[in-house]
């Protein structure tokens, strides 16, 4: 078995004296796409920020590649080989398409992604490369703030709600674009409150409810009854 | 004549308020801080060029080549250690410190050169004029500072858009937090940003020695100066900033010519006009 | 088992020093009777450094209004002051009382100026409109220019007759002053603007989606503290009895030594600026003498707490003890009761 890019265990966090997760145990392998469901206010993006480190995890058992990271800074994370592509795309409304797909090369190491790569993988950025990043349609913006994490090189990559908010003609287009990045040998967290698009897409599924991991498993052993549970917190009987 | 003069020469005066708000501009637009010893520093700037001409006996202008790297580390060292750590959501912080900063700066300031007025001699330059007509005339100085300033803009523009640093504190302008998930530290972007605006005001510094008298407390006139030009302009438009120091020094220089104690006034004037007609600025950033 | 609730403002340490406030203030009332000339002059300023911290403190802590300009107001009160005295024939008590008043009201148009501004640089745009009332007020040969002029001799000894009469006058005024000051940041508070201020203080966005209205509410704070600072600044030049565009309008002495004393104290609270005008005065009388290294070091001291006790003395006190002089806050108790 390949070995584990990610892997936490008992992960907690807190908002100040809120606490938001308790104790996640999460593992991701080499080359797979593990996708994380959940309702809102699971944990999931809770999670996403204390793994790149938006969130201090000083003392935390998190292991990237094998080396320890918790208390670890984002930014030394992202030169690690960690890249996020964040909720709402976030892209930088003052540079163009082209900048903002510069800018994910700015902490990078090693050739992996090049302005070429991403621009085959999404020709039409190649046309849109002079616009303001935030002058494109929903779609595009999120096809640049995934060819901006990948510019990082990234052997772990985060995509943190990329279907919110888009078109489901769209969001396939996006989703298309998942296998050639495997292709390119990065591994992917997939988060997503879209429960179908989530099981096409992984090979391991982890149900968050109420900051705990409450169900996971391969997308094929799982029954939609055990996924709803999961998902909603039922009890059995209350489901009806 | 007398008022085309004027105009002239405040439009020339223009060019050295642009030169002390281009890094209060700068690091308000990366690091949304307000620098309020921002004065003081370009006061200290003019004290160390004093030192390095006491000390060698060169030309004034060569100081620059000592004072701005010196203000540089100075700035970045101070981001780090000490300005870093009043960032936050609360803008109390970074303000007050810096108010301390200037109170302490001008007092130090005090003891160690005390209040005598000062002034480096420049030698040929202060008198030497180009003549356009029988009245008006230019001075080779204020023209020096002018084309001084349009170079530190022109440069300070090419180096936003040419360069992936430049490209890296534009970004974090628009957003501090998405920018650490490009792997950017901005501990140390911000005392980039705090070091390259240090060397500007070096520059400033160095200019305010040579053009002007100067003593330990001018520095709070000057903030207001770069301060006015930079909100005339329009916030995150350094060219606009350079606008802004051209309507300043023409205002000043027309008040002065209506009557000498009105000069700064009619200055202050001009910039509270504007702020109640055009409170955006001249020329606002252009989303794009 | 049930929860209730009880809303409570005072405390037991604060209905103590409720009782002390009282004693305290006819101990003040009477110091003419008990103090020599030297110590009531000192009394006078440290009550009205005391009505500067609190107005200063509750327009950065409670209004979320950060001025470095409130030196504009110290001066329009004192230059409001002598010319209502000396060209109008107001008693100088009287004026002294217009001079608030007209602070005020020039205050209004002030703010629609000021407010055009947002945080950090409405800090320096405050700057900007004291200088402009500085230079303006030179400008005026009337009221000596530059230069600046004193109070005639014979408006002097209408105050009162004699010298000692006119200190003990000056210093009952300062008295009410100081006490009008904390009031009125104390009954503000309790009010339902205390309220909305803490709101706007502690979220802008948020408590404008629930209707407090910020520019209002911002609005009124800033006059009213306007008012205040005109008044202390017509009683300062009542007690020099010479007043200058430089003295008046000087950014060090009526805004950086305020801002001083009530970071050290602490923003935002009655108690804070007490015990940072307290603190201010004892290093004072022992580091007066030392000139400028005396500002360096009050300076650095003021630097030193906002970056490692941002809260103030008075902030590190209650984190430990959790002692409130003054009610104003609202605590919330919660009551566990056995469920019947």
């Amino acid at each position: 078995m390949a070995d584990p890019v990610l892997q936490t265990r008992g992960l907690t966090a807190h908002y100040g004296d809120f606490q938001a997760l308790f104790g996640i145990d999460f593992e991701i392998r080499q080359g797979e796409t593990v996708a994380i469901i959940g309702s809102n206010g699971a944990g999931k993006s809770t999670f996403l920020r204390s793994i790149t480190g938006m969130l201090n995890t000083a003392g935390q058992d998190i292991a990237f590649l094998g080396q320890p990271v918790g208390g670890i800074s984002a930014h030394d994370l992202v030169r690690k080989g960690l890249a996020m592509v964040p909720e709402g795309r976030k892209l930088f409304p003052s540079l163009t398409v082209e900048e903002n797909l510069l800018i994910g090369a700015y902490g990078r190491s090693g050739s992996e992604w090049t302005l070429e790569t991403i621009y085959d993988l999404f020709p039409i950025l190649a046309e849109r490369r002079h616009h303001g990043g935030t002058d494109l349609s929903g779609g595009q913006q999120q096809m640049v703030a995934i060819g901006r994490a990948l510019m990082s090189n990234p052997k772990l990559l985060l995509c943190d709600e990329i279907s919110l908010g888009l078109a489901p003609i769209v969001i396939k287009d996006i989703y298309e674009a998942v296998p050639k990045i495997n292709a390119h040998g990065a591994t992917m967290v997939v988060v997503e409150q879209d429960v179908n698009q989530a099981m096409a897409v992984a090979d391991r599924v982890y149900c968050f409810q109420e900051g705990r991991v409450s169900l996971t498993g391969k997308p094929d052993e799982l029954t939609r009854e055990q996924i709803s549970a999961a998902y909603f917190g039922l009890e059995d009987g209350e489901a009806a | 004549m007398d008022w085309i003069n004027a105009i002239l020469q405040g439009i020339l005066l223009g060019g050295l308020y642009a030169l002390f708000a281009a890094g209060l501009s700068l690091m308000f637009g990366v690091m949304r801080f307000v620098n309020v010893a921002h004065g003081d520093f370009i006061v200290i700037s003019a004290y160390g060029a004093l030192i390095v001409v006491a000390a060698t006996g060169v030309h004034p202008l060569w100081a620059t080549f000592v004072v701005v790297p010196g203000m540089a580390l100075l700035g970045y060292v101070g981001q780090r250690i000490l300005l870093n750590r009043t960032l936050g959501e609360d803008i109390l912080p970074p303000l007050l410190v810096t108010f301390g900063f200037s109170i302490i700066i001008q007092n130090v300031l005090l003891e160690v050169f005390s209040a005598d007025s000062q002034k480096l001699q420049a030698g040929w330059m202060e008198t030497a004029s180009i003549p356009i007509n029988q009245s008006i005339s230019i001075g080779v100085m204020p023209l020096l500072i002018f084309a001084s300033a349009l170079i530190v803009i022109a440069g300070l523009q090419a180096f936003f858009y040419k360069t992936s640093l430049g490209r890296v504190l534009r970004a974090t302008s628009d957003d501090q937090d998405t920018v650490r998930l490009m792997g950017a530290n901005n501990a140390k972007i911000f005392g980039y940003a705090t070091a390259i605006a240090s060397a500007v005001v070096g520059i400033a510094g160095v200019y305010l020695a040579m053009r002007t008298n100067f003593d330990p407390s001018v520095g709070p006139a000057r903030l207001l100066f770069a301060f006015e030009a930079v909100i005339i302009g329009g916030l995150g438009n350094l060219w606009g900033t350079l606008a802004g120091g051209i309507i300043l020094g023409v205002a000043q220089a027309i008040g002065a010519q209506i009557d000498p104690g009105f000069q700064i006034l009619a200055g202050h004037l001009a910039f509270l006009i504007l702020l109640v007609v055009k409170p955006q600025g001249l020329f606002p950033k252009m989303k794009g | 088992m049930s929860l209730s609730y009880t809303v409570q403002r005072s405390t037991r340490a604060s209905q103590t020093s409720m009782s002390l406030t009282v004693v305290i203030l006819i101990i003040l009332i009477a110091a003419p009777w008990w103090a020599g000339r030297a110590e009531l002059r000192l009394m006078v300023e440290i009550f009205y450094y005391l009505a500067l911290a609190q107005m200063w403190s509750l327009l950065a802590g409670y209004g979320g209004l950060v001025s470095v300009g409130q030196q504009a107001f110290v001066g329009l009160g004192g230059y409001i002051l002598f010319a209502l005295a000396a060209f109008g024939g107001v008693h100088p008590i009287m004026a002294l009382v217009l001079a608030g008043a007209i602070t005020a009201l020039i205050a209004m148009p002030t703010a629609l100026v000021a407010f055009r501004l947002q945080g950090a640089y409405f800090a320096i745009g405050t700057w900007v409109i004291a200088e402009v009332f500085r230079l303006s007020f030179a400008q005026i040969s009337a009221l000596g220019g530059g230069s600046g002029m004193s109070l005639p001799a014979s408006i002097v000894k209408s105050i009162a007759s004699s010298r000692a009469g006119r200190e003990h006058l000056v210093y009952w005024v300062a008295l009410a002053i100081a006490v009008a000051a904390m009031a009125l940041v104390f009954f503000l508070l309790r009010s339902r603007w205390g309220l909305a201020m803490t709101a706007i203080r502690d979220s802008e966005p948020a408590s404008e989606s629930l209707g407090v209205e910020t520019y209002r509410t911002k609005f009124i704070v800033y006059v009213m503290a306007a008012g205040m600072t005109g008044l202390v600044g017509a009683l300062i030049f009542l007690q020099k009895l010479r007043i200058s565009p430089d003295a008046a309008f000087s950014v060090q002495d009526w805004t950086a030594l305020v801002i001083f004393i009530v970071v050290i104290g602490g923003i935002g609270t009655i108690e804070g600026p007490i015990l940072g005008t307290i603190i201010f005065f004892i290093l004072r009388e022992f580091a007066s003498d030392w000139g400028s290294w005396y500002l360096i070091l009050l300076g650095g001291i003021a630097v030193a707490v906002m970056l490692f006790a941002p809260k103030g003395l008075w902030g590190l006190i209650t984190a430990r003890y959790d002692v409130h002089l003054f009610p104003v806050g609202r605590r919330l108790i919660v009551n566990e009761e056995k469920s019947k």
